[in-house]
């Protein structure tokens, strides 16, 4: 159970101070829980919050009862919580492999890597000695950063618009992914989607705009308004 | 062998014990071992320190150590090497060079090698670099690695030195004639007060010659690098060359790329990239789990691997 109390988050912007995050608290103990809302409104800003990319500039982060507001990134791994960035790093020289292994913190065997890249519907003989650079595609990395954290199978999985930057086809059958994670998975997993196909599987969709909690329910209690109310949501809509 | 050698000899030629096949392993200024096959002959010079290496024409699937350790301080030298590689050979060189030094005198080497290729032939050529000691004496090696390629033939080149040279000043000339090729791959890493100069110069002179350098290099503490490499397109050909470098501390790295196109068919490219390890690969890792540290020795280890 993650719990977040009256997160602020600050900026200084032309010597005036910007509020990315007002005041928001909310407790994420459901099996698959989206965030959704416009750009710019401060999600990404929150998932980075909760791996500790970004420190809060007042309020608490619990997990599981264990406040990990002063806790590093690492600190906050080791405690099992995942991160899949929404714009996958490169690396030269590091390969799919070694990802991969590091991610799951022992020696895998070629077997355990093979079904680990099976699960995102990559092949493991034509990738598992590829650099991690710009020679894959976005969807490629994109399933090799979700890989990842399939590899760490932590209690907490966090990713941040596994949409965003692939193209549709390629999106389709990552729907499929996380449809097989959120059956297979156990723990949380929170992701942020303006997808209408993630926030139709997720337990709980949680509405952020302009730095403020909008909104949290179950999906048959938030999607209607969303789908209603354009002007909270405009982009989600559009995008829709 | 003693131990201070077989500990070096492992370092640069990742043997253990003598090797299989031709070798000639050098030791204090001195022969400590050589072998010789029916195609592969090693023969020393008279004129001056050095050896020939003379491998047979149609020689396929065999290979040459030569190996150069030296463990006693203050030992300064330089050596010819003369490389003939026969029409058709295709074979596997591993030189290398390992410095002891626990002394306060300055230890050194400077390897000339030259090699000459013949028609279709093919040489694979490993280098390593690597230098120790608890004295304060500094590590020398200036190798300079020069090659003739005739028509047809190929050159592959991987030259390592991750540790303890104090100074290194490492030239490579290369002249490619009709169909040739050359591939150089270049790791170094320094620290401390190291330096390290790669002066890279070819010419591409015939029709269809080819030649890719890749150079990646982390320069760690004090310490600096110089890239250079020219190279020359006189015909139809293709040059890429790309030095990639990661600086850490006050580490210093110049990279003074030269192309020149004196055929209107030539096809240069250049590619130079020198910076910090970028801050979201250490998030990266550091969300997969590592420390700040743990996360810096996998993108190094990864970077020059």
């Amino acid at each position: 159970m993650l719990e977040l109390k009256n997160i602020t988050y600050e900026v200084e912007d032309n010597h005036d101070n910007k509020e990315i995050l007002k005041d928001v608290s909310v407790t994420i103990d459901d099996h698959f829980v989206a965030i959704t809302g416009p750009n710019g409104g401060g999600k990404s800003t929150l998932a980075k919050m909760i791996a500790g990319i970004i420190k809060p500039t007042s309020g608490q982060i619990l997990l599981d009862g264990e406040d990990i507001t002063d806790m590093n990134i690492t600190e906050r791994a080791n405690k099992g919580i995942s991160f899949a960035f929404q714009q996958p790093v490169h690396f030269k020289g590091l390969t799919v492999k070694d990802m991969i292994t590091i991610a799951a913190g022992k020696d895998m065997s070629v077997t355990d890597i093979c079904s680990i890249l099976s699960e995102v519907g990559l092949c493991a003989r034509d990738y598992i000695d590829r650099e991690i650079n710009s020679s894959l595609s976005g969807g490629e990395l994109k399933r090799i950063e979700i890989a990842m954290i399939a590899a760490r199978g932590t209690k907490m999985s966090i990713f941040d618009e596994p949409e965003a930057g692939i193209d549709l086809w390629s999106f389709n059958s990552l729907i499929k992914v996380f449809e097989k994670m959120r059956d297979e998975i156990n723990g949380t997993i929170l992701i942020i989607s303006h997808q209408e196909r993630i926030l139709n599987i997720a337990d709980k969709i949680i509405v952020i705009a302009d730095g403020q909690l909008k909104q949290v329910g179950t999906r048959e209690e938030v999607l209607p308004t969303l789908l209603d109310k354009a002007e909270t949501c405009q982009t989600l809509v559009d995008k829709m | 062998m003693d131990l201070v050698q077989k500990n070096l000899l492992e370092q640069v030629a990742g043997l253990h014990e003598i090797p299989e096949g031709a070798y000639n392993i050098r030791a204090n200024g001195g022969k400590l071992a050589r072998n010789t096959t029916a195609n592969i002959d090693i023969v020393s010079k008279t004129d001056k320190d050095g050896i020939d290496i003379i491998i047979k024409p149609g020689t396929v699937n065999e290979s040459v150590h030569i190996p150069v350790l030296l463990s006693q301080s203050g030992l300064q030298e330089c050596v010819y090497n003369d490389f003939f590689i026969g029409e058709g050979a295709d074979v596997t060189i591993v030189a290398g060079c390992g410095i002891h030094n626990c002394g306060v005198d300055t230890s050194k080497h400077d390897g000339i090698h030259t090699f000459y290729l013949e028609k279709n032939a093919k040489v694979r050529y490993i280098e390593r670099h690597y230098g120790e000691g608890d004295g304060n004496g500094e590590n020398i090696m200036n190798p300079q690695t020069i090659v003739h390629l005739k028509e047809g033939s190929h050159m592959e080149m991987e030259t390592t030195q991750i540790k303890g040279i104090d100074s290194t000043v490492r030239v490579t000339r290369g002249d490619l004639a009709e169909g040739a090729s050359i591939e150089i791959h270049e790791k170094i890493m320094t620290h401390g007060k190291q330096y390290a100069k790669t002066d890279f110069a070819v010419d591409l002179n015939g029709d269809n010659t080819s030649c890719n350098l890749v150079s990646r290099s982390v320069a760690k503490g004090e310490s600096k690098q110089e890239f250079s490499s020219i190279m020359n397109g006189n015909a139809a050909c293709a040059g890429h060359s790309e030095c990639d470098a990661i600086i850490m501390d006050h580490g210093c790295v110049t990279a003074s790329p030269q192309l020149t196109a004196n055929s209107i068919e030539a096809n240069l490219i250049h590619e130079a990239a020198i910076g910090k390890i970028a801050g979201e690969q250490l998030i990266k890792l550091m969300t997969l789990g590592l420390t700040e540290k743990e996360a810096e020795e996998q993108i190094i280890n990864g970077f020059l691997k």
